[in-house]
């Protein structure tokens, strides 16, 4: 069954006086429990289909249609929430809150629930054991290393349990060792925890980590990489 | 609205605060801004402050004060002694231990340079009896001691002895062909007799020719309420001819152009220099959303309400303006409380001195109008950020 289900997606920017087209009547399906990667030539619309999965974003034309959900049509103050409830994003360069700890980094978006201090704190001390960062729970992103901090982003993104998680070029900003240990943890949340990943990537070393890869092409969407 | 939407908020903006001092450099800009138009608003403002109270808040509601009928000031009143007699009968006015509590008065008008520049000034010279202490009940001798009655010795008010030249205890002043001793200092809380210079009535009466005759009557009422009562028993006298009126509101009288003159300048400065601020206001609230682009990106990515974000914007602008606002307030209270200067009264054609009143009103009001600068000053910014399309945000370095 398709978590993720997009329809004649089309997506226009104006620069100036001219049209630029992101994406051209796309057709996608992404079954739950996925693990797939999204690869292509810079500017070819691959974070843009990412923040119109996600509703962070608005598309020209099409429908978007997530967990049963219509979102491309939803007003923002309920996408808003929606976006709360049912995504996690990573992002390639963490975006995490330089005053606070790891574990209130880890902590904002169960601040949306009305959750318990004490049932937050429990949720927040399970994410940063995911992944692996319990003793890490009181430093600043300043004192943590890159992969430290997009492992915090990557708690952050699954403390409220949300079915599917979009990550814009997790280990972009990593070295190898790094970027892997991220790879490894996302295959975890994919394969142990049945989370939904999308993954937008450069690197065809961290896509062959995924279950399958597509290629945007001149916004349109393939399997193949554009010859 | 809901417990959610406060926690929100409370995320937002605390991260917000906490990352002020990262942003000084602009934050200092709007503060000193705000700072600077609420110094000069409260210094301006307190000016006319000072001077209002010099003239009437300083004065006991209980004294009356009696003068010919259509007189508007103490220099074109007068009274015969048979007046004041009649005057002195009404058993409304107070007694103390030496009987009546009732003042007859003679004011004139002598030269006198002032201190900073040496020009003359027109400083009154008040014939009094020593009653003239009981009937206003604020004055005090604060150095030195009362006139002698019979003698040329004159006591000069604190304000008028720090303003004009000659006027310390032990010297002697000639106007005329009168010489004077200075014999005290006398305070009355701000009020109007520290600009005058007193001197014993009969002295005063001798030396300027003016037989018994006096210009005004003071008279300490037994209580506030009876003032009705013995303004209607005088003015309803066949023998008199006077009108009569509360010290306070004929000195409130005497104030009022001045007070809206200084207090309209005051206001008009403000605004002109609010404007000012505001414009540097919304410059660093600009800037601030600016640095923020990418954090308040990530909040509404994770589900943060817009409304949270606008509410993050306008606290930190109205933290600035509470800051800048304060600090002014303080400079002013620092720079201009207690200052004192000498303006012309132009209804007794005298100096009249004040001090600079920086009242917890006028703080007040000052740290208001800081908190109105930033208010509109993080308005415009505050919208930006919320409605900052997200993915144009994060994509800022």
């Amino acid at each position: 069954m398709a978590l993720v289900e997009v329809k004649k997606l089309s997506k226009e920017y104006k620069r100036g006086v001219e049209t630029v087209h992101v994406l051209r009547d796309l057709d996608a399906a992404i079954p739950e429990g996925d693990f797939l990667a999204l690869m292509g030539p810079s500017g070819s619309g691959k974070s843009t289909l990412l923040n119109l999965i996600g509703g962070i974003d608005k598309p020209s034309s099409g429908t978007i249609d997530v967990g049963g959900q219509r979102i491309d049509n939803m007003p923002e103050r309920k996408l808003t929430q929606w976006r709360a409830q049912h995504v996690g994003f990573v992002f390639q360069l963490y975006h995490l809150m330089p005053m606070l700890t790891a574990a209130r980094n880890v902590e904002l978006p169960l601040l949306l629930t009305g959750l318990s201090r004490s049932e937050r704190k429990q949720r927040v001390a399970a994410a940063l054991a995911l992944v692996g960062l319990s003793d890490r729970a009181g430093h600043k992103p300043k004192e943590l290393s890159g992969g430290q901090e997009q492992r915090v982003g990557i708690a952050r993104a699954i403390v409220s349990d949300p079915s599917l998680l979009l990550c814009d070029e997790p280990t972009g900003d990593l070295d190898r060792k790094a970027g892997d240990e991220i790879l490894d943890l996302l295959d975890g949340l994919n394969k142990e925890h049945n989370k939904t990943v999308v993954m937008v990537t450069h690197d065809p070393h961290a896509a062959a980590r995924a279950k399958r890869t597509l290629y945007l092409n001149d916004g349109l969407l393939g399997t193949e990489p554009e010859a | 609205m809901n417990f959610t939407w406060f926690s929100q908020v409370a995320a937002v903006t605390g991260v917000s605060l906490r990352e002020l001092p990262s942003r000084w450099v602009s934050s200092a800009v709007a503060v000193f801004g705000i700072a600077g138009v609420v110094m000069v608003m409260v210094g301006i403002l307190s000016m006319a402050a000072g001077f209002r109270a010099a003239l009437s808040e300083t004065s006991d509601p209980r004294v009356a004060m009696v003068l010919r009928a259509s007189s508007t000031s103490e220099l074109d009143s007068g009274f015969s002694r048979e007046d004041t007699l009649v005057i002195a009968e009404s058993e409304l006015i107070a007694r103390g231990e030496d009987g009546s509590l009732i003042s007859s008065e003679l004011y004139v008008v002598v030269d006198v340079a002032r201190k900073s520049t040496g020009t003359s000034s027109n400083v009154p010279l008040r014939g009094v009896k020593p009653v003239a202490m009981d009937v206003r009940g604020n004055v005090r001798i604060a150095e030195g001691r009362m006139f002698s009655p019979g003698l040329n010795e004159i006591v000069v008010g604190s304000g008028a002895r720090n303003l004009f030249a000659g006027l310390d205890v032990g010297s002697t002043v000639t106007w005329g062909t009168n010489t004077w001793t200075v014999v005290g200092i006398i305070e009355a809380g701000g009020g109007v007799p520290e600009s005058e210079i007193w001197a014993d009535l009969h002295s005063l009466q001798s030396a300027y020719r003016r037989g018994s005759s006096v210009q005004t009557v003071r008279a300490r009422l037994a209580s506030e309420d009876d003032f009705q009562s013995f303004k209607d028993s005088l003015t309803g006298d066949p023998r008199l001819n006077v009108s009569v009126i509360r010290e306070r509101d004929f000195y409130a009288d005497q104030s009022r152009l001045i007070n809206g003159l200084i207090t309209g300048v005051g206001y008009f400065v403000a605004v002109l220099m609010g404007l000012g601020a505001i414009f540097g206001a919304v410059n660093t609230m600009y800037t601030a959303v600016a640095s923020r682009m990418r954090e308040i990106a990530t909040w509404r990515a994770l589900g943060f309400k817009s409304s949270a974000v606008f509410i993050s914007v306008m606290t930190e602008a109205l933290t600035l303006g509470l800051i800048g606002g304060l600090v002014g307030a303080l400079i002013a209270y620092v720079v201009f409380n207690g200052f004192q200067v000498a303006t012309m009264n132009w209804t007794s054609f005298s100096q009249l001195t004040f001090a600079f009143a920086v009242t917890p009103g006028l703080i007040k009001s000052g740290v208001l109008y800081a908190l109105l600068m930033g208010l509109i000053g993080g308005l415009l910014p505050g919208l930006r950020a919320a409605r900052l399309p997200i993915t144009v945000a994060l994509r800022e370095l």
